[in-house]
């Protein structure tokens, strides 16, 4: 039997008595608590299941695709390499990336934080006399804070991806790179948009839905003084760029208002315009199985008339690319399908990280932001490997993971009540007596303790499982001990 | 050539019946192995969590078990990963280089130096499911994961489809984890129980009456979810099967 259809699941009738999973938000100072956020997020069964089954779609799309791609491997291989060379040689390339620009009659702005980026579009926006911003999808402009900052001085920005635009009308985060609102159910999105845009709360059909937000939503498109886009790739050797989008998005944002502002992070950078084949062929692919996006857009100069700028923000990657480490974590292209497999993040939904960036690239990317924040943010894996599998850049990032938690635990990052109880197993399990001896009351409180007393609160094997059973032999070294030794034997440190 | 057993600390404890079909087995091949008597575990539990200084004394006390042995077999995933790529908290003397080089987990030891062609004394005629732990799969290289293109194989199958009766059954989700993840079954009880009961479920719709794999921890995990569902299905570790474990 197959994974039943997701959709089915979507339009179930039951969607709609269940209301949308909110877990709670890590206060500033805190640790992100994800094992608890991801407990709020399955204690909703019907939204549960639907994001299992909606996010592992996608994941079953993306092999569908790669069986169609001979050279599949290969071309990851290619890829991995073009951004390891891009990376050891970032510093040419940025360079020619911003005088080709400039050359293009560009204005290039570089951003050394996110705090320098907020401030420099702001600028722009400021000597525009900008109010109201038509922007698409960036995650660039997520991990800066921008909406926020934008909103903090009174100049109005309109998402116009839909998913974004969903997440945008009600105050979350996206939960996804690539689907921002995949962790919603189609009566979830009838809520907020009846909330907001005054549409009938009844009606959860995807037709109506997007009908209502375009509506709503291009009297503010054709209105914008400018618009924003981030970029997919951006090109040394012409010193254009590409955004990829599957519903226009972008080229609306980029053409409709005279001012153009794209915000693109260093590593973006590809040396030629020929890489752009390798990479464009797995983005989609890897993303949703799809062969290509809708729409691969290509910028290069501003439009006759308007005015264009880019801003390169560093944002920690140039400390992360000395990094020996975790540099490599820098080719991330942003498809999403290291998120799509992970079997943990289909079970706790994106919002459960607490972080710009979820899934498994989360856990490689948000510790190197703010260490104490999101410390257990690498512990939310079973370190599984499927995300290195499908990554189509070779990101080796299940390994990084786990480095990053030897990099916590050393740092102090992780809490003091589990280091403690690791330093106290090892030194148990350092010792041969001391293990026989754990080995027999372990034996002895299964044997002895009620029920009650091994599936508290406490244990958290025994909240969701039971525990196994004490074998009547005994241990296998017990068995050895009786079946295979000559009694005279004796052997050393085992003397009970 | 002398063989050293290395029976992992969770086996020893519950599982005894995996340590003895693992010994049973490679002496039937004729082997010869010892069990090297002051053994724990190979600091696995620590390393997982990322401490893996409160791992070392556990790592030096596994290899002055072992450095003596030719080579080293484990029915488990899991702890030869941890042997192999990342028993790196000691430093790497010789005998420490010795005994990460030639640590093999078992499928991988019959399948691949053994080449075993055939267990005539094992018949299991029933419906398995085989559970490819992440560990085996994509850190020990036992088959081709989903995620990646190429060649088909599989050495678990490989050998038990040479088991008499048995009729191996496929999940629709073939090899995704089942949410043991050493520590995280612990850290992340709710994800965890969660996972592993999809993962029987899968099984079950297979038509599955048995759950089989190489690592115990997996089998562990799922078993305990199993039982508190009150799922039917059973559970083999692979050297039970190929030793001719009936049922
Ligand atoms: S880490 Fe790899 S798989 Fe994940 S989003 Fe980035 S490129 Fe895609």
């Amino acid at each position: 039997m197959s994974t039943p259809d997701p959709n089915q699941t979507l339009n179930s009738a039951e969607a709609v008595h269940e209301a949308q999973p909110k877990p709670a938000k890590a206060r500033p100072g805190q640790r992100v608590d994800h094992a608890g956020a991801a407990r709020e997020f399955l204690h909703s069964p019907v939204h549960a299941q639907s994001h299992d089954e909606r996010v592992w779609a996608m994941r079953q799309r993306r092999d569908t695709a790669m069986e169609t791609i001979p050279e599949w491997e290969e071309l990851r291989d290619l890829a991995s390499q073009i951004k390891t060379h891009a990376l050891t040689h970032l510093d040419k390339y940025l360079e020619q990336f911003a005088d080709n620009a400039a050359a293009n009659g560009v204005h290039v702005h570089w951003a050394g934080d996110a705090a320098d980026h907020n401030r420099i579009v702001h600028e722009i926006f400021t000597r525009h006399g900008v109010k109201k911003v038509i922007k698409s999808k960036s995650m660039l402009m997520e991990e800066c804070g921008f909406r926020h900052y934008m909103e903090g001085v009174g100049i109005d920005i309109v998402e116009t991806d839909l998913g974004e635009r969903i997440q945008q009308l009600d105050k979350e985060d996206p939960s996804h790179v690539v689907v921002p609102a995949v962790h919603k159910m189609r009566s979830d999105v009838s809520q907020v948009f009846a909330k907001t845009l005054g549409s009938d709360p009844n009606n959860d059909d995807a037709h109506y839905l997007t009908e209502q937000q375009r509506q709503a939503t291009r009297p503010l498109i054709l209105d914008a003084d400018a618009g924003m886009t981030g970029a997919n790739f951006a090109i040394a050797e012409t010193g254009g760029f590409v955004v990829c989008t599957n519903e226009g998005n972008a080229d609306l944002s980029a053409n409709v208002p005279n001012l153009h502002v794209a915000s693109i992070g260093i590593e973006k950078i590809v040396p030629k315009l020929s890489d752009l084949g390798v990479f464009i062929r797995l983005l989609s692919r890897s993303a949703l199985g799809s062969p290509i996006t809708q729409y691969t857009s290509h910028f290069r100069a501003p439009k006759s008339g308007g005015e264009m700028h880019i801003v390169l923000v560093d944002n920690g990657r140039s400390k992360r690319l000395a990094d020996e480490r975790f540099w490599s974590s820098l080719k991330c292209i942003r498809c999403g399908a290291c998120m799509n497999t992970c079997p943990v993040f289909r079970r706790s939904g994106g919002l459960s990280y607490g972080a710009t960036y979820t899934g498994p690239l989360g856990l490689i990317l948000d510790p190197s932001i703010d260490a104490y924040r999101y410390s257990n943010l690498p512990f939310a894996s079973t370190l599984n490997g499927s995300c290195t599998n499908v990554c189509p850049v070779k990101i080796n990032i299940h390994e990084q993971i786990f480095e990053w938690r030897q990099v916590l635990a050393e740092d102090d990052m992780i809490p003091w009540t589990k280091k403690s109880t690791l330093a106290a197993a090892g030194r148990t399990l350092a010792s041969p007596r001391a293990y026989r001896t754990a080995i027999k009351s372990a034996h002895s409180a299964l044997k002895h303790l009620p029920d009650w007393a091994l599936y508290n609160k406490l244990n958290a094997w025994g909240q969701v499982r039971d525990l196994p059973e004490v074998p009547a032999e005994g241990s296998f070294h017990d068995w050895y001990r009786k079946h295979r030794m000559d009694q005279s034997e004796s052997a050393s440190g085992d003397s009970e | 050539m002398r063989i050293g057993l290395f029976v992992p600390c969770f086996i020893d404890a519950f599982y005894p019946q995996v340590g003895i079909a693992t010994l049973e087995l490679l002496e039937r091949f004729g082997c010869a192995v010892d069990y090297p008597f002051d053994q724990t575990c190979c600091g696995q539990p620590m390393v997982n969590s990322g401490c893996h200084a409160e791992a070392a004394a556990t790592e030096q006390l596994f290899v002055d078990n072992f450095a003596a042995y030719d080579v080293i077999v484990a029915p488990s995933g899991s702890c030869v990963h941890q042997i192999r790529d990342n028993l790196t908290a000691v430093e790497q003397t010789a005998a420490v280089q010795h005994v990460r080089a030639n640590t093999f987990e078992l499928v991988e030891y019959l399948h691949d130096v053994l080449k075993v062609g055939a267990f005539p004394w094992a018949k299991f005629p029933h419906k398995v499911g085989y559970h490819d732990s992440c560990n085996t799969l994509r850190n020990l290289g036992h088959g081709k994961p989903s995620e990646l293109r190429g060649p088909d194989f599989s050495k678990p199958r490989a050998l038990l489809e040479k088991v008499e009766g048995i009729e191996l059954v496929s999940p629709a989700r073939p090899d995704e984890c089942c949410g043991f993840g050493g520590t995280f079954s612990v850290t992340e009880p709710e994800v965890s129980g969660r996972m592993g009961r999809d993962k029987i479920a899968d099984h079950g719709r297979a038509g599955a009456e048995y759950i089989v794999s190489a690592d115990t921890s997996c089998l562990m995990h799922q078993q305990g979810c199993a039982k508190r569902i009150g799922a039917p299905i059973r559970f083999k570790h692979i050297a039970e099967v190929l030793n001719g474990s009936a049922a």
